[in-house]
C-alpha cells in the first residue's frame, strides 16, 4: 500500500507539472505560432517590434527561464513539506 | 599584427586552456570516464550542459537561419529553448533518481528486456550520427574559413582533432573543459553584437537595439521596418513573416522540443550531479546560461541582414570590401555576374528581372510565375552563399576590430568541438558499455571496455566526416533538427510513458520506438537523399518536422500493443513508483 504522504506529494507534483506545461504550450506554440498574426494586430508592440513577432524571437526563452526557476523552488518546497529533502 | 596570426593566436591559447585542463584531470577508471565520479556543482555542470548543448548548429548556422528566413527561424529558438522545460520537469530528475548511468540503460531496465536495450542502443547511434555529421560540417565551414582552404579539408582537419580532443580527456576532463569552453562562447557570441548595435541603433544592449530605431541612415526609422524594407524591395519576404506554413513551423518547433527532451547526450549530464534537488538546479542554470545566447541570436541575425544588403548589394565587385575575397577564396561566398555589369545584385525569389534589364519584384510568386520568365530573367540573383558563413561574415561586415573576429573564431571551434566530443562519448559508451558489456560480452574487462569506445568513437568520426563533406541538407541547424526528429520519434514517447506509466510493458515500447523512428528516418532519407518532391510532403509537413508525426506514431503503437501484451512484473511496477520519490539517489559512481 502507498502510504498517504507518498500520494499526497505524487498528486501534488503531477499538478505543478501540468499548470507549467500549460504555460509553457501557451507561450511558444500558442503566442509564438498560433495567435501570432492576432496577437501582432490587436494587442501592444514591445518597442517597435510586435508582440506576437516577439514572443517568438525573445519573449518565449524568457518565459521558459522563469518556467525552470518557479519549477525549481516549488519543488524543493513539496520536498521539504513531505520530507523528501536530503540537505 | 594581422588577422590571421591573431586568430591563431586566439585559438591557440583557448586550446591550451582547454587541454591544460583535460590534462589536469585525466579519466584513470571506467565510472570517471563516463560520469566523472558524479560530483560536480549544479552550477559548473549547468555552463558544461550549456556549452555542450550548445553546438554548431546553434553558434554558426542558428543566427544565419534567423537571417535568411527571419520569423521562420524562431523555430530554432523556441524549440532548442523550450525542450529544456520538457527535459527539466519530465524527465532528467526521474531519470536521476532512477541512477543508470545511461538512456539505453534505463530502457533496458525499465522495460525488462535485452532487446529493448538493444533497439535504444540502435536510435542513440542513430542519433548521435546525424548530430556529428552537422558538427562536422561546421567544423569544416570553420577550419575552410580559418587556413583559407576548401570546406573538405576543413571538415577533415576537423576530424582529426575532435577525435584527438575527445579521446584524452574523458567525461571529468570534458565537464570542466566545458566549462571553459561556455565562457569563451559566450564572449565570442555576444561581443560582436555589442559592437554592431551601437553602429546601427545607438543603443548599447542588442536586445534593445533589436526592438529600437535604426539610425545608420541618419533619419531614425523603427529597425525592425527598415529590415522589412530592405528584404520586400530585393524581392524576399517581410523579415517579420518569413516563408513557412504555419504547421510546418508547428511541426518542426514540436519535434525540435520533444527532440530536446530526448536527447541521449544531454540527459546523461544529469547524472553527473550529486541528487534530485542539484538537477533541478543545474537544469535552471544550464537554460540561463543558453538563453544568453539564445536572446542574442535573432538580434545577430536581424543586423547581419541589414549589414549584408547595405555591403555587397548594389556594390561595383572590383570595389569590393577586402573581407568579401576571403570567403570568395574558399568557395563560401559567390559572385556570378549574369548581366554583365561588374555590380553584385543580390535578389530574393520573388525577384525577376525584366526585358530592359532592369530589377523588377512581382507582388507574389504565382503572379511571377505568369510572367512566364526563365533562367537569369527569373533569378536574378548573383550573389550566393549558405546560411552557415553569416556568422562568420557578420563581424567583418560591420567592421568590428580584428581581436573580436579572432575571439569568434576561438568560440566557434569550442561549439563544433564540445558537442562533437560530448556526443561521441554517447555514441562510444552506446556502443561499449550498452552493446557489447551488457549485451554481447558481459566479462569485458574495463580496459578493454574504453579500448572499444576509442575504436567505436574512430569509426563514427569517420563516417561523420563523409557526410560532414557532402551533407544532407542545405545548413547545420537543418541536419541537426534531423537528429532531434529521431529523438523525438524514439526517444522521447518511450521515456516519458517508461516513467509515468507503470503499466507500459516491454512489447509496446520496443514496437512504439521501431516503428517511430523507422518512419521518421524512412521519411527523411526519401525526402532528402532519395529525391522525393516538395510537392509530396504528408500534410505539408517537411523533414525537420517530421518528428513530430513520428512520436505521435510511437505513441499510438506503444499503447495499441501494450493493450494486447502482459503486464509487466511487480518490481518492474514497483521501480516506476520509486522514481517519483527524489530521495535516496544513489550516487552516480556507485554502479
Amino acid at each position: 500500500m502507498e502510504k498517504p504522504t507518498t500520494r499526497s506529494y505524487k498528486v501534488a507534483c503531477l499538478k505543478l507539472t501540468l499548470i507549467l506545461l500549460a504555460i509553457w504550450a501557451i507561450v511558444s506554440f500558442g503566442c509564438g505560432i498560433l495567435l501570432r498574426n492576432w496577437m501582432d494586430a490587436n494587442l501592444p508592440s514591445i518597442g517597435h517590434v510586435p508582440l506576437g513577432f516577439w514572443m517568438a524571437q525573445q519573449g518565449s526563452i524568457i518565459c521558459f527561464v522563469l518556467l525552470l526557476i518557479i519549477y525549481a523552488i516549488c519543488m524543493r518546497r513539496l520536498d521539504e513539506k513531505h520530507g523528501y529533502s536530503e540537505e | 599584427m594581422d588577422q590571421d596570426t591573431l586568430n591563431y593566436l586566439f585559438i591557440g591559447l583557448s586550446f591550451a586552456l582547454y587541454i591544460g585542463i583535460a590534462l589536469t584531470t585525466r579519466a584513470n577508471s571506467t565510472k570517471e570516464y563516463y560520469t566523472a565520479g558524479g560530483g560536480v556543482s549544479p552550477l559548473a555542470n549547468g555552463m558544461a550542459t550549456a556549452a555542450d548543448w550548445m553546438s554548431a548548429a546553434t553558434f554558426i548556422s542558428m543566427a544565419g537561419a534567423l537571417a535568411i528566413g527571419g520569423y521562420a527561424g524562431s523555430r530554432f529558438l523556441m524549440g532548442w529553448t523550450g525542450g529544456f522545460v520538457l527535459l527539466t520537469i519530465l524527465m532528467v530528475p526521474y531519470l536521476r533518481k532512477f541512477g543508470k548511468a545511461t538512456v539505453p540503460d534505463f530502457i533496458g531496465d525499465r522495460y525488462y528486456s535485452k532487446f529493448a536495450r538493444l533497439v535504444a542502443v540502435m536510435c542513440a547511434v542513430f542519433i548521435c550520427m546525424t548530430y556529428i555529421m552537422g558538427q562536422m560540417r561546421g567544423v569544416g565551414v570553420v577550419f575552410s574559413q580559418l587556413f583559407g582552404i576548401e570546406i573538405q579539408n576543413g571538415v577533415i582537419a576537423g576530424a582529426l582533432i575532435v577525435f584527438l580532443y575527445a579521446g584524452m580527456g574523458g567525461m571529468k576532463g570534458i565537464t570542466y573543459t566545458q566549462v571553459a569552453q561556455y565562457c569563451v562562447m559566450a564572449f565570442a557570441y555576444t561581443i560582436p553584437a555589442f559592437y554592431i548595435v551601437i553602429a546601427l541603433t545607438g543603443n548599447v544592449i542588442p536586445q534593445l537595439g533589436f526592438i529600437g530605431e535604426y539610425i545608420a541612415d541618419g533619419e531614425p526609422v523603427p529597425f525592425l521596418e527598415k529590415l522589412n524594407n530592405i528584404n520586400q524591395e530585393l524581392g524576399f519576404s517581410k523579415y517579420s513573416e518569413g516563408s513557412m506554413s504555419m504547421v510546418d513551423m508547428f511541426c518542426i518547433t514540436a519535434a525540435l522540443m520533444c527532440g530536446t527532451a530526448g536527447l541521449p547526450h544531454v540527459i546523461v549530464r544529469f547524472f553527473t550531479v550529486k541528487n534530485v534537488r542539484a538537477v533541478r538546479k543545474s537544469a535552471c542554470w544550464t537554460l540561463s546560461f543558453i538563453a544568453v545566447v539564445y536572446l542574442t541570436a535573432p538580434t545577430i541575425g536581424a543586423f547581419s541582414r541589414v549589414n549584408l544588403i547595405n555591403e555587397l548589394h548594389g556594390t561595383v565587385y572590383n570595389e569590393a570590401p577586402e573581407w568579401f575575397s576571403r570567403f570568395e577564396d574558399t568557395g563560401q561566398m559567390t559572385f556570378v555576374d549574369k548581366n554583365g555589369d561588374g555590380i553584385i545584385q543580390y535578389a530574393g525569389p520573388l525577384a525577376y528581372r525584366t526585358s530592359d534589364g532592369r530589377l523588377a519584384v512581382a507582388p507574389s510568386l504565382k503572379e511571377k510565375k505568369e510572367l512566364g520568365l526563365s533562367g537569369d530573367q527569373a533569378d536574378p540573383n548573383e550573389l550566393i552563399f549558405g546560411p552557415d558563413i553569416m556568422v562568420m561574415a557578420n563581424p567583418y561586415m560591420a567592421g568590428v576590430p580584428p581581436w573580436v573576429i579572432a575571439l569568434l573564431m576561438a568560440g566557434c571551434i569550442a561549439a563544433a568541438l564540445s558537442t562533437a566530443a560530448g556526443l561521441l562519448l554517447v555514441l562510444s559508451t552506446s556502443v561499449s558499455h550498452d552493446l557489447l558489456k551488457k549485451i554481447l560480452k558481459p566479462d569485458l574487462s574495463d580496459q578493454e571496455e574504453v579500448r572499444w569506445a576509442r575504436v567505436a568513437s574512430f569509426v563514427s568520426l569517420a563516417v561523420a566526416a563523409y557526410f560532414g563533406i557532402n551533407p544532407p541538407s542545405a545548413f547545420i541547424a537543418k541536419t541537426v533538427a534531423f537528429a532531434f526528429g529521431l529523438a523525438a520519434s524514439s526517444f522521447f514517447p518511450t521515456l516519458l510513458i517508461g516513467i509515468f506509466s507503470k503499466k507500459m510493458s516491454r512489447e509496446g515500447a520496443i514496437a512504439g520506438m521501431i516503428c517511430g523512428i523507422g518512419f521518421t528516418l524512412s521519411y527523411i532519407v526519401y525526402f532528402q537523399f532519395l529525391g522525393g518532391a516538395a510537392d509530396d510532403y504528408l500534410f505539408g509537413i517537411s523533414p525537420e518536422g517530421i518528428g513530430t508525426i513520428g512520436m505521435l506514431i510511437n505513441f499510438a503503437v506503444s499503447f495499441t500493443v501494450n493493450a494486447f501484451s502482459p503486464e509487466p512484473p511487480a518490481e518492474v511496477q514497483q521501480m516506476v513508483e520509486d522514481i517519483h520519490i527524489p530521495s535516496g539517489a544513489g550516487n552516480a559512481v556507485d554502479h
